[in-house]
């Protein structure tokens, strides 16, 4: 057995998946409801978790600095490990480059983003319905790919599990699954 | 001699000039009405872009002063094309059956200091309030800036029915803003 996470790493992956999934959801059905108050509270529940997504990959990044992913299995060739290295920093890359573009995107629309209704989180950029526009593509497709690097995480998480049989998987799991 | 020239044309021309101070010459390009309200502890504003005015305003008769301002309820922009489009709907302004939002003084009273209150009647789709505006006003030379901010309540004027009748997501309140440039003389 390889070292583990710490208890903190796995909270927050797994709170972020939750999250992410849930924020994802939210942000593809809310866009294409007709205009009422539901959806404007849709939209203000999108933009509040989605700071709070931005705030808790800022918490996890610096608790990575300070207490390092256990190392990948030893029976992963070079490349691959190179692979997965790479694919966790574009999901981090991702999980900083979306919400940033939903943030400015609400600026330059003139909707301001106040947390939890309460916490005014300050405009980046002034109105301005053009560069609104380029955000709002920006965010989408940033988005879709993002759901192209999921699948590949979840994918490559079940073909640790499932076809090389290693740890992979269950090292990440609230408890470490004992039943092997 | 020039200064006395001066002085004799100023004297000739000051009690013309302060018999015709009365501002009534709307410019629509220097005159502005915004409008803002809170949603979800968000503010928002827009603005009209079509509105007209009619007034006759006299610094040193204000009580005889009259004003009567009409908006093209169309002409709305609320920030986004799918928020214009809302409120012209039924729900909203009805800007089909009522195309503009009127208001029109029954009474001005100067309170001092370049400050004066406008008491009068506002209607929106069909309905009609009382309603006091406070407004500054300031000269300079030929051109007159009236400047002021109310906040309305859009329940009264149903303003946002049936879904949107609620005020927890669109707030009741609306504050409106203006600015209205007029000049005197011909």
């Amino acid at each position: 057995m390889t070292p583990g996470y710490t208890p903190v790493a796995k909270a927050l992956h797994w709170l972020m998946a939750v999250l992410l999934l849930g924020l994802l959801a939210l942000g593809f059905i809310m866009t294409d409801l007709p205009l009422s108050p539901q959806k404007l509270q849709l939209y203000s529940w999108h933009k509040w978790a989605g700071v709070t997504a931005f705030l808790l990959v800022l918490v996890r990044l610096a608790w990575r600095t300070t207490y390092r992913p256990p190392p990948l299995p030893d029976h992963m060739p070079k490349m691959m490990q190179l692979a997965a290295h790479a694919g966790h920093a574009l999901l981090y890359l991702l999980m900083i480059a979306i919400p940033l573009s939903g943030w400015l995107m609400s600026s330059a629309k003139g909707f301001q983003t106040v947390w939890f209704g309460v916490l005014p989180i300050p405009d980046l950029v002034g109105k301005n319905k053009e560069l609104g526009d380029v955000l709002q593509a920006v965010h989408e497709t940033l988005n879709l790919f993002f759901v192209v690097v999921l699948i590949g995480h979840v994918g490559a998480a079940l073909k640790h599990h499932l076809i090389d049989r290693d740890d992979v998987l269950t090292r990440m799991l609230p408890v470490r699954s004992t039943e092997k | 001699m020039k200064p006395m020239i001066l002085a004799l044309t100023l004297a000739a021309v000051l009690p013309w000039s302060a018999r015709a101070a009365e501002y009534r010459q709307v410019r629509a390009d220097q005159s502005a009405i915004t409008f803002a309200y809170q949603q979800m502890g968000v503010i928002l504003d827009g603005k009209f872009s079509r509105f007209t005015a009619q007034l006759n305003f006299d610094p040193t008769r204000p009580e005889a002063a009259k004003a009567t301002v009409e908006i093209d309820l169309a002409s709305i922009d609320t920030g986004s094309t799918e928020g214009d489009q809302e409120v012209a709907g039924k729900t909203w302004f009805n800007t089909q059956a009522f195309p503009t939002a009127r208001f029109e003084t029954r009474s001005v009273k100067a309170l001092g200091d370049h400050r004066y209150e406008a008491a009068g009647q506002l209607t929106i789709k069909g309905k009609t309030q009382d309603v006091v505006i406070p407004a500054t006003f300031a000269a300079q030379g030929q051109t007159g800036v009236f400047e002021g901010r109310f906040t309305l309540r859009r329940g009264d004027f149903a303003i946002g029915e049936g879904a949107w009748a609620k005020f927890d997501v669109v707030a009741n309140e609306v504050q409106i803003q203006f600015r209205i440039t007029a000049n005197s003389g011909e």
